[in-house]
């Protein structure tokens, strides 16, 4: 009988050797393979850099990991045991979009999704902002904030419920380079409490001071996995 | 009720206050057939009351699925479907939200409605009007719970406004028909509704136990 998911948000010396484990998954949408064979373990309290081109598969990957895909062959495990649907509350999951209400305000849309995270002690929505570079007291609807400033909404969203696995879909795109290094910065304190950053990003200098190690992928095969060089 | 039933509520009741759309574009439509239906037929006597209940229900009924196309929309743009397939408390309250919502709204346009239909149609009720605070409720709710359900399940279809009417309006018949027997019943006075509001009643209570039920693996489905 499986045991039932733990709700602390700590990250213990007793947590599993993994954080996440691909094994063989592959994907197909249709005849198409979006994921093909895909093998990697992710350990805990590491940066990953997806990179690859335009339909490799980066963010197939990532929501498969998330639990928003289930894979059509192999399987996906984390923190020890758990599908990633049964970990939900773990993960923090970033996508292009910014999975946020336009009619709200940043701190109306951050105030909302943490009501829905009952039993985890979530950030304050205005700390959360504060510390991705926005003024929570912005009276502007969403739908009235730049592209960049969306971005970083969505951040403070993935990191209001304090998730020990971080999955960002392109988190630098539409941001300015000064932008792009305060998030990497944010990031990197994040990863310093054990927690798992997989990121994928096409702007690789941008991602590599806080790069454990760089996953590349092409047509949906992992073409190389190699240590990084971080800095941070 | 629960926090999560209530949080899912009062963000979408703000976020409909601040563009009225949902309502505005709902007593629109609804209005329009009231009057196109009123001057087709040129109702008077006894004839008016026999199409009236008719005419509500496809008042309320068009009203409604202009309303529940737009119920997800929200929730597509921007992909805030899957922060809420993300989040861990239950898929259901978010539907149970959304239902409720969606149920006040077209039971403000019958509100409002409700005066001018009576003046347009020149309506005596015969039988117990008081029964229509039942029928009126009971319908509403089986074609919203419903709508709700299909517009979730057609969210990720390339026609899904299309496909909400066509999955939906064969389902709604039996609650339609309960529901337009009963009004006429209550408006001629000629039989007793009682039938038709118990039919009402199991029909919302099946539908709504499915929906709430299926309504998870709906909403994770790829």
């Amino acid at each position: 009988m499986q045991a039932s998911p733990p709700t602390t948000t700590a990250v213990t010396a007793a947590a599993p050797q993994f954080c996440a484990r691909v094994d063989g998954v592959s994907k197909l949408f249709g005849t198409f393979a979006a994921l093909r064979q895909v093998s990697v373990d992710f350990e805990p309290g590491r940066c990953y850099v997806l990179l690859g081109e335009n339909g490799a598969g980066k963010s197939t990957l990532l929501r498969v990991l998330a639990g928003l895909l289930r894979p059509s062959f192999g399987k996906v495990r984390l923190f020890g045991d758990f599908e990633p649907q049964d970990v939900r509350d773990r993960i923090g999951y970033m996508s292009h979009a910014p999975m946020l209400y336009d009619e709200l305000t940043a701190q109306e849309n951050l105030r909302y999704f943490a009501k829905l995270y009952p039993g985890r002690p979530c950030l304050s929505p205005a700390e959360v902002l504060r510390q991705v570079g926005l003024d929570p007291d912005l009276p502007r609807y969403l739908g009235q904030y730049s592209q960049g400033m969306r971005q970083r909404t969505s951040l403070a969203r993935v990191l209001l419920p304090t998730p020990e696995l971080l999955l960002l879909d392109e988190p630098f795109s539409n941001m300015d380079v000064e932008s792009a290094r305060q998030m990497v910065a944010l990031l990197a304190k994040f990863r310093q409490d054990n927690r798992t950053i997989i990121l994928t990003t096409h702007q690789r200098e941008l991602a590599s001071p806080i790069a454990d190690w760089v996953l590349t992928l092409h047509a949906g095969r992992v073409a190389s996995f190699e240590p990084g060089a971080p800095t941070l | 009720m629960t926090r999560a039933l209530w949080t899912h509520l009062v963000k979408d009741l703000r976020i409909e206050w601040r563009s009225l759309d949902a309502i505005i574009s709902m007593l629109f439509f609804s209005g329009l057939v009231v009057v196109l239906f009123s001057i087709a037929f040129d109702p008077h006597g006894e004839f008016a009351q026999q199409i009236s209940g008719g005419v509500l229900c496809v008042a309320t009924m068009f009203a409604s699925v202009s309303a529940l196309n737009q119920a997800w929309s929200r929730e597509i743009r921007h992909q805030v479907m899957d922060a809420q397939r993300m989040v861990p408390s239950p898929a259901a309250e978010l539907y149970l939200a959304k239902v409720i919502v969606n149920f006040l709204f077209v039971t403000i346009v019958q509100v409002i409605l409700a005066p001018f239909f009576f003046i347009f149609y020149n309506l005596h009720v015969a039988g117990q009007a008081w029964l229509l605070a039942l029928v009126l409720p009971l319908g509403t709710w089986a074609l919203v719970g419903n709508g709700v359900f299909f517009a979730a399940l057609s969210m990720s279809t390339r026609n899904r406004e299309l496909l909400l009417s066509i999955i939906l309006f064969p389902i709604f018949i039996p609650a339609l028909l309960a529901m337009v027997q009963a009004t006429g019943d209550i408006f001629t006075g000629d039989s007793d509704p009682m039938l038709w509001i118990k039919m009402l009643v199991g029909y919302d209570i099946i539908f709504t136990t499915v929906s709430l039920l299926l309504f998870d693996t709906a909403l994770h489905a790829d």
